[in-house]
């Protein structure tokens, strides 16, 4: 199982927080593949990922990055801090 | 505490006096300050951030500001959740022993936490409320380190 975490407008437009995610995904990519196909407001969140970031276990990564061993992925736009 | 991310107010007066109080080591104190700008009728500003990863994000940063320019000591605190016009939102210090260093590294500070700390604002006016977008020159701005 791995905490998927939505921060912003990612968490707007689905809904919640956080879903529990049972996924044999093997990377990030995969993982939002499986996420887009569940329903409309997924599928809307994550329909241009140029404007997503997102971050495994806490540390900024990129789409491509393995999942093996991860308990946590964030997703959110890009950060607006400072 | 070095880095501190928290919903309540600040003294940056008090802040920066505590900073720059007891130094021996270090002959330039450097403070900067984010306000929140009553821009295009803002009413509120409203900043959401990712707990556990804000405080080890800034710490990196921190971290990586202190070895490059030979801090003496360096201080981040950042709010999230609501503020109005008018009211604090961030103050970095950066101690060193001479100014060039303090500034740089207060300039680096500032420039990664805009784009690589997670904090999201969001902006209340009085015809809706929408999240402020990354700027491009904001990301731009760490080619330079």
């Amino acid at each position: 199982m791995i905490d998927v975490l939505y921060f912003a407008w990612v968490r707007e437009r689905i809904g919640a927080p956080k879903d529990r995610v049972e996924t044999q995904a093997a990377t990030v990519a995969d993982l939002v593949a499986e996420l887009r196909a569940r329903e409309e407001r997924y599928e809307v969140a994550f329909s241009d990922l140029s404007a997503l970031r997102v971050a495994v276990d806490q540390e900024l990564t990129d789409f491509d990055a393995p999942l093996a061993g991860a308990r946590e992925v964030a997703f959110f736009p890009p950060m607006t801090g400072g | 505490m070095s880095v501190r991310v928290q919903a309540e107010s600040f003294d940056l007066g008090a802040e920066a006096s505590r900073f720059a109080s007891g130094r021996t080591d270090a002959g330039a104190i450097v403070t900067f300050s984010g306000v929140v700008r009553a821009d295009g009728g803002l009413i509120e500003m409203e900043i959401e951030h990712y707990p556990g990863m804000t405080e080890s994000a800034i710490g990196a940063i921190r971290e990586e500001a202190v070895a490059r320019w030979s801090l003496a000591d360096a201080l981040v605190i950042h709010r999230h959740g609501r503020m109005e016009p008018g009211e604090l939102i961030m103050m970095v210090a950066t101690a060193a022993r001479h100014r060039g260093d303090a500034f740089a590294a207060a300039e680096f500070l500032m420039d990664y936490l805009k784009s690589r700390a997670p904090f999201w604002k969001k902006e209340r006016r009085g015809d809706g409320d929408g999240w402020v977008a990354a700027k491009v020159e904001d990301e731009a701005a760490l080619q330079r380190w």
